[in-house]
């Protein structure tokens, strides 16, 4: 009995370990690739470590990557944090203001989050187009802004729906009005629900792409647009796109180690019911 | 009183422009788009870019040529392809994440850390993810070379620009194939609403599946939506995307099904080992029935995430292989490349209609028992 205990134990950690294989993979390949001289590069050594550990590729792919990295933070901060207040404010409304015909307009806002983003495109085009927002980054953000509504209302509305009522009650006894009961006692109360918010839309729009390569003009194309050109290209050698790769990639990753904890709440609320 | 409904109409008046600008930017937009999938705009290049273009209205004739015209067998296999893509992920995700979450619920030591790096993908963009699996599957290196360190033959598959097709099927079986397939899921909902004792429900879902299921057999070979056969089938090159896509997002479904196991009280398995249920027992009567409802959520989450799938392909593939092609992409092409933005919003429309399909019965049902709680 014992015996097979252990044997199930050493079967779980062996296959954890497989499994942990398949994950980190990718990763290994990737950071022996950047850190290889190209020359060095071949696919028959394609895991082999570098010989020598070789910088210079972040430093072309820096200097590559650098606009599209910055716009992409731009991008991503503004729309964030607009479409973050936004969706306090609405989700204040929707869970303690309930008004008649709240349960029709919810789901109608929520389909929005569904939508495959083509249905819209050739009139969000035009739309850009004639108003002077195509191809710069004002578009893009306020297209993320407006298309990020459903799911900062969702989460805020959810994570709102815990405040006792009675705290709010007490608020309007002491004379607080609308916006009063907002700063006084929900606002306070929203740190939580802020980070999860931010997080989740920060990680999204920093890592879309229909939008931004449809959208923008290079001078304005955030950081995926301009890997995926980058990779695209036949005539590269694969250091510089793997170095991108990890540019690209380590702002999202930075936030998912230091606020996993949040990170998995978002994405657990990203399935309506909360 | 009066201050409140004062307060009330403040309230609603801060949510107005949320849902006016939502009402535009999505439903107008989606208004929009459905009227230019009727019109030619694209078909006289001079009209393609003008300001103000010339449309004429054309009826159904551009989603007839999607899905019975000559020139569009490119939409025909990227619908194929989004089908066996769809299918393959959700069950992959499913599958992989099932299995972490169990391996995690073992009481393991160090879960925190295996966690971190089963989940990690997910915090990745599509282009970062497919720009690396990219490489990871060169014909000559990356995956292929693996078995030579175990001391067997290098891998020989072309992985993404594998031209083999397997279980090919004739396009004009799609109306049988379809109604078959619906049959089929009708069939299961009935048996379900009979062992739940609503024989009403059950009857009437009978009823149509047995008559889809007839027509399929006997009406539908007579259906000709092309001339000649043409063959379709599942693309081998889709097998890396596959593979990328579960890698990316297994995750997700461990993350799912870990919160999920976490709440099934201890007693319910403790009871059953009492009763004297093997462990695999415990997972077969008393864990699996209770993951039905996580399952059937991620099930559309995934759904609704491959049917739009478009950067994962475009960095892994580009966007011009057709082999690897899916509407999504397609759409980009002819709308944004080859200003043919009647073809592209008639694709589009059609992606919106599939996605609709699992998505507002979805929305449906969980906000409805939102209210009933």
């Amino acid at each position: 009995m014992i015996a097979a205990l252990k044997r199930t134990r050493w079967l779980t950690y062996g296959l954890l370990i497989i499994a942990s294989l398949f994950f980190l993979g990718p990763v290994y390949l990737v950071i022996v690739t950047a850190f290889k001289e190209p020359a060095e590069i071949r696919l028959a050594t394609a895991w082999h470590l570098p010989q020598r550990w070789y910088w210079q590729s972040f430093v072309v792919a820096w200097d590559a990557f650098s606009t599209g990295l910055r716009n992409s933070l731009i991008l991503a901060v503004t729309a964030t944090v607009i479409s973050a207040m936004l969706g306090s404010l609405n989700g204040y409304v929707l869970s303690k203001w309930r008004f008649p015909g709240a349960n029709i307009v919810f789901p109608l806002m929520l389909f929005g989050m569904f939508i495959p983003y083509q249905s819209i495109l050739i009139p969000l085009f035009q739309f850009l187009r004639d108003v002077g927002l195509y191809g710069g980054l004002p578009g893009l953000i306020v297209t993320h802004v407006v298309y990020g509504l459903p799911i900062t209302t969702l989460i805020f509305r959810n994570f709102y729906a815990e405040i006792p009522d009675e705290m709010l009650e007490a608020g309007k006894i002491d004379g607080a009005g609308f916006f009063g009961l907002y700063a006084r006692i929900v606002f306070p109360l929203s740190i939580a629900g802020f980070v999860v918010v931010i997080i989740w839309q920060f990680t999204q729009i920093w890592n879309e792409f229909l939008f931004a390569v449809t959208l923008t003009r290079p001078a304005s194309a955030p950081i995926t647009v301009a890997l995926a050109q980058l990779a695209g290209g036949e005539a590269v050698r694969w250091n510089l796109p793997m170095a991108g790769a990890i540019l690209a990639a380590l702002p999202t990753l930075i936030i998912y180690i230091i606020l996993g904890r949040y990170f998995i709440r978002g994405l657990l609320a990203g399935s309506v019911k909360g | 009183m009066r201050r409140f409904s004062r307060d009330r109409l403040t309230a609603v008046l801060m949510l107005l422009p949320s849902l006016v600008v939502l009402a535009i930017f999505v439903y107008g937009f989606i208004g929009q788009t459905a009227y230019v999938s009727f019109t030619d705009w694209g078909r006289d290049p001079a009209q393609a870019l003008a300001v103000s273009p010339q449309l004429n209205f054309v009826g159904w004739d551009n989603y007839q040529r999607l899905f019975t015209g000559l020139l569009e067998s490119r939409f025909r296999q990227d619908l194929v392809n989004l089908v066996f893509f769809t299918v393959f992920f959700i069950v992959g995700s499913l599958g992989l994440g099932l299995a972490l979450a169990i391996l995690l619920d073992r009481g393991v030591k160090g879960e925190a850390f295996f966690r971190t790096i089963f989940l990690y993908p997910f915090a990745l963009a599509f282009i970062v993810t497919g720009t690396v699996w990219r490489w990871m599957l060169q014909p000559q290196g990356g995956v292929n070379l693996l078995p030579t360190y175990l001391g067997l033959p290098r891998g020989e598959f072309a992985w993404l620009t594998s031209r083999e097709q397997v279980w090919r099927f004739d396009w004009n079986q799609v109306p049988s194939i379809t109604a078959g397939i619906v049959a089929v899921v009708l069939l299961w909902i009935a048996w379900g609403a009979l062992r739940r004792a609503q024989h009403g429900q059950a009857f009437g879902f009978a009823i149509v599946g047995l008559a889809l299921a007839a027509w399929g057999l006997a009406g539908g070979p007579g259906v000709e939506l092309l001339p000649f056969p043409e063959r379709r089938g599942f693309n081998l090159a889709l097998i890396g995307v596959i593979i990328a896509a579960v890698w990316q997002m297994s995750g997700y479904t461990m993350a799912l099904y870990l919160a999920s196991l976490r709440g099934i009280p201890e007693e319910l398995r403790e009871a059953a080992r009492v009763d004297g249920a093997s462990g695999f027992q415990v997972y077969r009567h008393v864990v699996f029935p209770l993951l039905g409802p996580i399952t059937l959520s991620a099930m559309i989450i995934l759904g609704h995430i491959s049917l739009k799938i478009f950067d994962l392909i475009w960095a892994m593939a580009g966007p011009d292989l057709a082999t690897t092609s899916v509407p999504a992409l397609l759409m980009y092409l002819r709308a944004f490349r080859g200003n043919q933005f009647a073809d592209g919003a008639a694709i589009a429309m059609v992606l919106l209609l599939m996605v609709a399909l699992v998505i507002v019965p979805y929305l449906w049902s969980s906000l409805r028992g939102e209210v009933r709680r």
